[in-house]
């Protein structure tokens, strides 16, 4: 992996150092907004430049405020304990992190020395095993470990402070002030994410484990066939991941049956709809079937609630009445929407018969064996999302802000929002400061302070955000082995390549991993954030950082997606192919180099996008995007 | 009946019509397209040796013979019962039936004075044996009634063959076992033609059909004078995997020369998406029927209607790497969690997305 650290700065042989890389105007010093062990330093260099780093745009798509970096610490200290310490994967480490430029950089670090690799195999087939063997009895143990932590973090609390504790402290004899409960729930509210990442990853690279076997022996016994056709084989169809989509399909239908369509498919906000809704008994019958499905199905983030501001389809009502929408118009015009469950079974079942019937008997026992194991850790695969970056980190996120607004309550704050611009180790020195100063009765010692910082960061965060992330830094690997990387991240050896040559300049081609088969010619929309989502015409293909499983009701009406990021099995392309839009995912620079309205290729087989006609009038269509935001 | 056409049942009585009459009447009956057409049965035949004498006459010429097994004797019995049978037509009514059911023919197919095949179909008893069928002949290009009546009759004469009666003799055959059924079967006229694999032959994927045409009759694609078309299919649920264009220069129009692609059709697909995917179905359904992966020629007619134009010429097991060892992924006796073990540590990292059959040829 270092054989090519030599290279001197400029080669393409390389990508740039991070000690190369430059801030975007405007944002020079973002680095002192982050945990120090988050952001390259001396200290680090060594090490630093001898990796390959490539941005985990999946889950931060923009550069991250200064307190949503607490989620690039969860997840690799969750990826990190489990392959390197608990199941000790025989090959690989954890993923090192940082943050650079606001954008979160992640590079997979392997173990080399066979001794060591030795050690470690015999440790995963022990460990490794005992999930495997107990995959159903754990995995009912995983929901309610999730459950508890979900509810223990609902009842996270931050009382504003006010004049005299409440009497009960003293008629309780409690002993000590509830002031307390502030610092102890923050406490709580960061353990309780971290706790609730380790268990994301309790179960996830064994799952990966089970489903990459299965792969391999379908990609020995068939050369050629595809992914696609792999994941169908496994793929459930009625678990948690397609529910809330099934919800807004569910609204669709009922919204058909009782004659609404001319108001849910209206224009207006989501307050004038629903208005008109609850004039009419069928409009409240619809309400009412509304309201059922709004917990927990739409507690449901438009993309992955990495950040604070992300709004789920609860918090913004327009994403699943826009998606209501769609299938209402698609139901008017005689199209069967729904899933039918037994028949997609039957459908897998059928397809399962048939690769089987093509293999020998001894292949076949191996297939059906290998079938059940990618059977049974797959639906982990697909339903943890649900349990960890929705319903876990909403609550997560509506207890960081009202943790915001009792900082703006106590006078610390001018808005609720500056409480994201400092991290979490400054939250708690900041906090602390609150709850001391209000017990001596003296003003907040900080607040001049942290109210100027806050200051000085708001244009630094706004310069990160307005800039892309490259895709990678440092020296690329000259194979990328880590499974993980490529089934996850959608990064290989073909893609890195590309990313080296592309870095040179503009192309008029972009490599990506074939997402969802199909070719398909048109306008593309760039759409940066799901808030942007409305703006999305019929006929356009979506270009994306990513895009999350909750964006299925814009692929009713986009006619291709392509992502910056992503893999064949990353929770995306999983979504994608059961909506059968041609996909390429993993392009890299696709938002950065596509311009909304620019006609392209997409050939979802390839995995390519070829531009067709130049950018149209670039300042335009930026001003179009900001205009909504 | 003199005549059958092959989505008669009847037509499947190999006693009556013959092996390949009826091995054609089976296909059709199995919903895989052959050129159409009819055959001739052995009552025909038996109807003209009837006529004039013709059977007590090669009776007497054969006796004559005795036990000689000189190829003078054999071709001079030829030349007598040859020059007996010249004289002989076919009776009216054999010829009369020929006749409507060659009219048929023209009529189904929408082609008038239609080009056909006249194929022998010998059959015999039972006891006989098949080994016979290849000794005679098969006649192209045939237009017109009474064209197809003159090589009917050649079929005829052809049971008495210097050459054959020799082959009869040595085995032990009596000519007379024999019955001459014959087959009349549109020339195929092939706007593009190919061979389809029930596999992937460069990787021996068994979920792929692959199938290579180009213009004109098959002859080009076979003998690589062209650069076919080449098209992938997945097996399981037949959905086009890929299409590669090739550069064709040349096509057979006839079976005699080649004659220059114009050049604004050597790069246009000479398959249609739905034509790609109905032999696909068929290649299907011949290696289920088979229980083994086939090679298989096909023609494209341009004579027929579109939806019956789709014609199955050869199907033959395929032997490379059906016959080839084959050993599943991982080693049976090392269980799951070595195989695992193994599949996460990299030693072959997933491909993040196969090039399907981008490598062949």
């Amino acid at each position: 992996m270092t054989d090519t650290a030599g290279t001197t700065p400029g080669s393409t042989a390389r990508f740039p150092f991070f000690n190369e890389s430059k801030a975007p105007a405007g944002g020079e010093g973002w680095e002192s907004m982050y945990p120090y062990y988050l952001v390259p330093s001396e200290e680090t260099t060594e090490h630093e430049n001898a990796q390959f780093w490539f941005a985990d745009t999946m889950h931060w798509s923009r550069g991250c405020h200064p307190f949503d970096s607490i989620g690039a610490e969860a997840v690799y200290l969750g990826v990190g304990t489990f392959s390197t310490r608990i199941f000790a994967l025989p090959v690989s480490l954890g993923l090192d992190v940082r943050v650079v430029n606001g954008y979160v950089y992640i590079s997979p670090l392997g173990v080399e020395d066979p001794a060591r690799i030795q050690e470690r195999v015999a440790i995963f087939q022990e460990r490794a095993g005992y999930y495997y063997a107990n995959w159903d009895e754990l995995y009912g143990k995983w929901k309610a470990k999730m459950e508890g932590a979900i509810d223990s973090l609902r009842t996270i609390e931050f009382p504003r402070l006010a004049e005299y504790d409440p009497a009960e402290v003293v008629t309780e004899a409690r002993g000590r002030s509830s002031a307390m409960a502030v610092i102890e729930n923050y406490h709580r509210l960061i353990d309780e994410f971290f706790s609730i990442w380790q268990y994301h990853f309790e179960f996830l690279n064994l799952g990966y484990g089970g489903y990459i076997t299965f792969f391999q022996f379908c990609k020995q016994a068939f050369p050629l066939i595809s992914e696609q056709s792999i994941s169908r084989m496994v793929a459930g169809v009625d678990v948690l991941a397609f529910r809330p989509d099934d919800e807004l399909r569910k609204l669709a239908a009922l919204s058909h049956e009782l004659d609404l369509n001319s108001i849910i498919t209206g224009d207006g906000g989501p307050e004038t709809i629903l208005a008109a809704l609850a004039e009419t008994t069928n409009g409240r019958t619809w309400l009412a079937a509304f309201e059922e499905a709004k917990d927990p199905w739409f507690n449901y983030f438009a993309e992955y609630g990495f950040t604070h501001d992300q709004e789920t389809w609860a918090s913004d009502l327009s994403i699943p009445l826009q998606g209501i929408s769609r299938y209402a118009v698609k139901i008017a015009a005689g199209e069967d929407i729904s899933r039918p469950i037994e028949r997609l079974r039957d459908e897998r079942d059928e397809i399962v018969d048939e690769y089987r019937a093509l293999l020998t008997g001894d292949e076949a026992r191996q297939f059906d064996e290998l079938l059940g194991l990618a059977r049974k850790v797959f639906p982990y695969i697909e339903e943890h999302n649900i349990y960890v970056e929705h319903w876990s980190h909403k609550v997560f996120w509506e207890k960081a802000w009202d943790l915001a607004r009792f900082l703006v309550d106590a006078g610390f704050l001018d808005t609720a929002e500056d409480m994201f611009y400092l991290n979490r180790f400054e939250l708690d020195t900041a906090l602390f400061d609150v709850v001391d100063s209000w017990a001596i009765g003296v003003p907040a010692r900080g607040k001049k302070r942290w109210q100027a910082e806050i200051a000085r960061r708001r244009p630094i965060v706004a310069a990160l955000q307005a800039a892309s992330a490259p895709p990678a830094y440092g020296i690329p690997p000259q194979q990328v082995t880590d499974p993980f990387a490529v089934m996850n991240y959608g990064v290989t050896t073909e893609r890195v390549h590309d990313w080296l040559g592309a870095s040179d300049g503009a192309t008029d081609k972009l490599n990506g991993i074939p997402g969802s088969l199909g070719i398909v010619e048109g306008p593309v929309r760039v759409l940066r954030s799901e808030k942007d989502l409305p703006l999305l015409q019929p006929g356009e293909i979506l270009v994306a950082p990513i895009t999350a499983p909750s964006w299925a009701a814009a692929f009713a009406v986009a006619t291709g997606v392509i992502t910056d990021i992503g893999g064949m099995m990353c929770h995306a392309a999983i979504v994608c192919r059961e909506y059968g839009i041609p996909a390429v995912v993993g392009t890299g620079f696709a938002t950065a180099r596509l311009t909304t309205g620019q006609r392209v290729r997409i050939d979802g087989k390839a995995g390519t996008v070829v531009v067709l006609e130049p950018a149209p009038d670039t300042t335009r269509a930026t001003e179009t995007a900001a205009a909504v935001r | 009946m003199f005549t059958r056409e092959f989505n008669d049942p009847a037509c499947q009585d190999v006693r009556e019509v013959g092996g390949k009459a009826a091995g054609l009447a089976q296909m059709t009956a199995a919903g895989l397209p052959v050129a159409p057409g009819f055959a001739v049965t052995a009552a025909a035949y038996r109807a003209y040796l009837q006529t004039g004498g013709l059977q007590e006459f090669t009776r007497g010429v054969l006796d004559g013979l005795g036990t000689s097994r000189e190829q003078s004797a054999f071709d001079d019995a030829d030349r007598a019962i040859s020059e007996r049978f010249t004289r002989m037509p076919l009776p009216d009514s054999v010829a009369n039936a020929i006749r409507a059911a060659y009219a048929k023919l023209c009529e189904d197919t929408g082609v008038d004075n239609i080009a056909v095949a006249v194929r022998s179909s010998a059959t015999a008893e039972d006891s006989v044996g098949a080994s016979f069928a290849g000794e005679f002949e098969t006649w192209v290009d045939i237009v017109g009634a009474d064209a197809v009546l003159e090589y009917v009759h050649k079929c005829y004469v052809s049971v008495f063959a210097g050459r054959v009666l020799s082959y009869l003799a040595e085995k032990e055959i009596d000519p007379h076992a024999i019955e001459m059924a014959v087959v009349i079967q549109k020339t195929v006229r092939a706007r593009a033609a190919g061979v389809m694999f029930t596999l992937s032959p460069t990787s021996g994927d068994r979920s792929k059909i692959v199938m290579e045409a180009s213009w004109g009759l098959g002859l080009s694609v076979v003998g690589g004078e062209v650069t076919p078309d080449r098209f992938v299919v997945d097996k399981v649920g037949l959905g086009i995997a890929d299409r590669v264009v090739g550069n064709k220069i040349i096509e057979y129009r006839r079976g005699d020369a080649p004659v220059d692609v114009p050049a604004e059709r050597r790069d246009v697909l000479c398959l249609q998406d739905d034509e790609v995917v109905a032999l696909a179905t068929l290649g299907k359904k011949l290696e289920r029927i088979h229980q083994a992966p086939q090679d298989i020629e096909f023609a494209v007619d341009e004579e027929l209607p579109e939806g019956s134009n789709l014609i199955l010429l050869q199907c033959r097991p395929e032997t490379v790497w059906s016959n080839a060892d084959r050993k599943p992924a991982f080693d049976a006796t090392a269980g799951m969690m070595s195989w695992i073990t193994g599949s996460i540590s990299g030693a072959t990292a997933p491909p993040a997305h196969a090039h399907d059959a981008s490598h062949q040829r």
